[in-house]
């Protein structure tokens, strides 16, 4: 067992005990752990491959959408549901509520993976920032239409079922959707770590050092483009649907298709902690998280002003993130060795 | 890659530390304080009327707490609000409602601006079991979902424009009307239109154009000019403080002729001031007009509590301010009629409410919702270049008589 | 419902006429956001921010009792300083960085400036009244605001008189000097860092003449940035940089076909339609490029 190993399982344990130490924050916690998993695997494309999406939303929303629409349509008229003047009311017993969620997740992670392989051969041709605007444009469009469908509740949004009476308290409720996202996040992360270490990982890696030589070289780079995004697409549907739960209320453009603010989050998130590393985006999330709750607390009305100074110089003075910033103070604890004679040699260049 | 065992000790100790900071705890009743828990938007779209629901609960509290505080058991409290910024997104409102409840032990919230972020924070409240008095969620959605620790002193928003729809039949000699109408994509401009859509129903009447205007939207020129080819005889528009100031700053650019002219947040949006003429003969719905002849001893009536609020805030109170003023009232008499601060005395206090305030009568149904208040529809009119609101519906109150059809533009 | 247009053909010409005022409008701020683009290599998101302060100066001057419409002398003047003053704070330090950076630089600097609008024109929607009264056209079937029409006009004339400058005066060469080639306009004694300032300024003046326009047109309020920045990327996005006709065209265009989507799909998806149509257009584009071996970047 290496060093890298005991951290995870010491993390791990925290992650488990975290919950009983400070019972009043598993929500907060939990969302934490939403955040870690949409800037790990925006670190797919935007650290590792070098395709900056503004994009992921989309299959966030998605997955949000679809995983409360099958939760109420196995069970209810999904029309009456969202129907705000509607009269009645439906209760979902526990076993419905669990049956219809555990589908739903399901759905929400294998229907954006799907769409993200059909849509992703059109999409990932392109690049540069020409693949940033496009994709900036998908997940506008989505907010914007999924806004015009009755059937979802439209501009009104859509709650989700709440949590079933009769099985446990809100702590419970709290309970369980901080362990699932907790699982979500260390699925994710450990998956992540293993794709990275494979030749998938290399190629990936290719891509973003210089596609055409990775195609000359023979590597069908398509193809593993699109098998990135469909890892993304997976992963992020199910933290869509788990949000959703969460919150209980879903909104087009500001719950599910929240370009403006997750979707620019995930990215600063990862850019804070380092992308194309491991461990840069768990870190980045983390400390954005932290600084975020404690602007709210104490920086009442000032709370853009300070979130837009950190931004600014997060990227001006930071754009390595704190993991690069780390990595250059010691190398020696990446497993990297300086070449003393060459570092004199490029100072006196 | 390889971590160290401080890195990885630090990494932990700041997380920890971080969470710890990122809240202070707060009990519910402190020595001789109760803390009422609100997320309003200070920040975005909706921050207009965010500041004017945190402005009538401030004005409110700072009231109550100079005349006496809120005596339970014996003992005088003060009141006093922990505000957090919603950002006018309904996805931090309710995780801010959580936090609110779960971290800083509030036991009693007060509801935050507009349906959407009301409809978020619900569930939130409802499953923590945690009472809520909200005066900014007009949604019909939230009195359907059988939510029991919800009051809202309010009308329902499907209530907001029926009133004018039937005006317009009346006025048409009883004969069904063409209604034409551009909502914006929100919870309560959506609910709205459910209820011109009940009343279209009940009179027969038909709808012809039935936009829903983008968010973000700031041009309704596509509208307008539909409702110039159609001639309806009722145009119903709603869409928070924005869509009102957009809306009237086409209709006169556009020459757009129609009898009636049905809006929301006139009030909010100062569109009588900003417009002045080009508003004339807007009718809008409100939940409150100054010159309601309601009365309470803390504020005395609407005229006075228009004039000391104009003196503190230096604008004129919206309606938007002066049910929040109320929801802090009705705080109080729970509180004390309940004199106890269990969260379950007090639930069921606030089910019992009947009382009188500035704002109007407050009594909730089973839904919580407020049945004893009428809605108010006033006209802007002008005498000279001065032009303000005149109530002209229910006619208890009505200070002047609703011209009906509006003039055409080439009049005016 | 949608078949009205058909039905009532004068309302053809009304929503092709409306596009095109709105078109001109954002293809003047679209022209600010190529300018910079082109020049420093620069995704300006904080654009429409810039543009709803530009509309707070003439705002402000309204309240002062001066017509807001000399708010596009006023606005860009003021605009201009506060742009250079952003470059020597903030932009010069991304300027040579990865675009991405820059996005997200100037991501932060929008927010900022929303908040701080916020606190210092306070949180109402405010309109700004132009009383320019209405042109009406074939019998009062179709009507154009004058205001409309002034913005138009003006977006038309500040644009010329940008492209004027840029091909007659000393700075305006040094600037398309840089925009070709920094690294041999500097070897020529261009003053690169100077170049950048003086973009980044124009633009900001830019965004202050159409801010002065909004203002008269449409509604002010500290949030509602947003969509103008991103309506001007898309308009730069079709027609490509470097490209200045191409950007009235495409500025038009897209006005146009907002609007007809705004009849034939319905106004809910208006806004829907308009970014579809941009995922369309790149993927097409992308397509075509690719039967070369060539790609978009």
């Amino acid at each position: 067992m290496n060093r890298q190993t005991i951290l995870i399982i010491v993390l791990g344990i925290i992650g488990i005990l975290l919950p009983f130490i400070f019972p009043a924050y598993k929500l907060q916690i939990s969302f934490l752990w939403i955040l870690i998993v949409l800037a790990l695997t925006w670190d797919i494309q935007g650290g590792q491959m070098g395709y900056n999406t503004f994009g992921n939303i989309l299959f966030f929303g998605i997955g949000m959408y679809l995983c409360a629409s099958i939760q109420v349509g196995m069970f209810f008229p999904l029309s009456e549901w969202t129907a705000s003047g509607g009269e009645k009311t439906f209760v979902h017993e526990p076993d419905q509520f669990f049956q219809g969620f555990f589908v739903g997740i399901l759905a929400a992670g294998l229907v954006p993976a799907i769409i993200a392989a059909l849509i992703g051969y059109g999409i990932l041709g392109l690049r540069g920032h020409y693949f940033a605007i496009c994709t900036l444009g998908l997940g506008i469009a989505a907010g914007e239409i999924a806004g015009g469908i009755e059937l979802i509740g439209a501009g009104q949004g859509m709650t989700v079922p709440p949590w079933p009476k009769g099985i446990g308290d809100t702590e419970l409720r709290a309970e369980f959707f901080y362990f699932l996202s907790f699982i979500l996040m260390v699925i994710t992360f450990l998956f992540l770590k293993w794709a990275y270490q494979t030749r998938f990982g290399l190629i990936l890696n290719a891509i973003r050092d210089n596609e055409d030589k990775a195609e000359a070289m023979g590597i069908p780079t398509m193809r593993y483009k699109i098998i990135g995004w469909v890892i993304t697409a997976f992963f992020v549907g199910i933290a869509g649907g788990l949000m959703g739960n969460m919150v209980g209320y879903i909104e087009p453009v500001e719950v599910a298709f929240a370009g403006a603010t997750l979707g620019v989050f995930m990215i600063l998130m990862t850019i804070l902690g380092g992308k194309g590393t491991l461990w840069g985006p768990v870190i980045g999330a983390t400390v954005f998280h932290l600084f975020k709750e404690g602007f709210w607390t104490y920086f009442l009305g000032w709370q853009y002003v300070a979130l837009g100074l950190l931004i600014v110089v997060i990227v001006v003075f930071f754009p390595e993130g704190l993991m690069g910033w780390i990595r250059e103070k010691y190398p020696e604890k990446f497993g990297e060795t300086v070449d003393e004679e060459d570092q004199k040699s490029s100072v006196e260049l | 890659m390889v971590f160290n065992k401080n890195f990885s000790c630090l990494m932990i100790g700041v997380a920890a530390v971080g969470f710890l900071a990122a809240a202070p705890a707060n009990a519910r009743v402190d020595g001789d304080t109760i803390t009422l828990g609100a997320a309003v938007s200070l920040t975005g779209k909706y921050s207009t009327n965010g500041k004017h629901t945190k402005n009538g609960y401030n004005f409110a509290a700072e009231r109550i707490n100079k005349m006496g505080g809120v005596k339970v058991g014996g003992k005088s409290y003060k009141l006093k609000v922990k505000y957090y910024d919603d950002e006018s997104n309904s996805s931090r409102a309710a995780q801010l409602a959580e936090r609110l409840i779960k971290q800083d032990g509030v036991k009693y919230m007060l509801g935050p601006y507009s349906s959407g972020l009301t409809k978020a924070i619900a569930p939130v409240t409802e499953a923590n079991k945690i009472p809520m008095v909200e005066a900014n969620g007009a949604s019909r959605s939230l009195f359907t979902k059988g939510y029991k620790y919800l009051f809202a002193v309010l009308s329902a928003a499907n209530q907001y424009l029926e009133v004018a729809i039937d005006l317009a039949v009346e006025k048409n000699g009883g004969k069904p009307v063409r209604i034409a109408m551009a909502f914006e994509q929100d919870a309560f401009s959506q609910d709205v239109r459910l209820g011109i859509l009940d009343a279209a129903k009940r009179t027969k009447s038909k709808i012809i154009i039935d936009d829903k205007l983008p968010k973000e939207l700031n041009d309704m020129a596509a509208t307008l000019a539909k409702v110039k080819a159609t001639k309806p005889d009722v145009l119903v528009v709603s869409g928070h403080s924005k869509g009102a100031l957009t809306a009237i700053r086409q209709i006169s650019e556009m020459k757009v002729n129609v009898p009636m002219l049905a809006m929301t947040h006139c009030d909010a949006s100062k569109l009588a001031k900003q417009h002045g003429k080009k508003a004339e003969y807007a009718l809008c719905a409100a939940q409150w007009h100054k010159s309601l002849s309601y009365k309470d001893k803390f504020f005395g009536n609407g005229m006075q509590y228009d004039k000391e609020f104009n003196a503190a805030f230096g604008y004129a109170p919206p309606y938007q301010a002066a049910e929040s003023s109320a929801a802090l009232l009705v705080w109080k008499g729970a509180f004390e009629r309940a004199n106890s601060f269990s969260t379950e005395k007090v639930r069921d206090a606030l089910a019992k409410t009947n009382m009188q305030t500035f704002y109007g009568n407050i009594k909730f149904n089973s839904a919580g919702a407020n049945f004893a208040k009428p809605m108010v529809l006033f006209q802007v009119r002008c005498d000279g270049g001065k032009c303000a609101n005149k109530v002209v519906a229910p006619t208890k109150w009505a200070s002047t008589k609703l011209v009906h059809p509006i003039p055409k533009w080439s009049q005016r | 419902m949608d078949l009205l247009i058909f039905k009532a053909p004068i309302l053809i010409v009304q929503a092709s006429l409306d596009g095109i005022l709105l078109g001109l409008l954002f293809a003047l701020i679209a022209y600010g956001m190529a300018l910079q683009w082109g020049v420093m290599n620069i995704i300006n998101i904080a654009q429409g921010e810039l543009v709803i302060l530009g509309g707070y100066i003439a705002y402000t001057m309204y309240q002062l009792g001066i017509h807001p419409a000399f708010g596009i002398f006023v606005a860009p003047a003021i605009m201009y300083f506060l742009g250079w003053g952003l470059y020597k704070l903030v932009i010069y330090r991304v300027v040579d960085r990865d675009l991405f950076i820059s996005i997200l630089a100037t991501f932060g600097i929008s927010i900022l400036t929303q908040q701080l609008m916020n606190f210092v024109f306070g949180a109402d929607v405010v309109v700004a009244q132009s009383n320019f009264g209405t042109t009406l056209l074939f019998d009062d079937s179709v009507t154009i605001p004058n205001s409309k029409l002034f913005s138009a006009v003006i977006s038309v004339v500040a644009a010329i008189a940008i492209i004027l400058y840029m091909k007659k005066s000393k700075l305006g060469r040094a600037i398309r000097a840089t925009a070709q080639n920094a690294r041999a306009a500097k070897i020529l004694g261009v003053d690169t860092e100077k170049v950048y300032a003086a973009t980044f300024g124009l633009n900001a003046a830019i965004c202050g003449i159409a801010g002065s326009l909004i203002a008269i047109t449409f509604t002010l309020h500290p949030y509602v940035g947003l969509p103008y920045t991103i309506r001007s990327f898309m308009i730069v996005i079709i027609a490509g940089l470097g490209n200045l006709p191409g950007v009235a065209l495409s500025g038009m265009g897209l006005g146009i076909f907002e609007e007809f989507a705004d009849y034939i799909l319905g106004t809910e998806f208006r806004i829907g339609a308009v970014f579809l149509l941009l995922v369309f257009i790149l993927v097409y584009r992308r397509f075509k490029l690719s039967r070369k071996r060539e790609y978009l970047e």
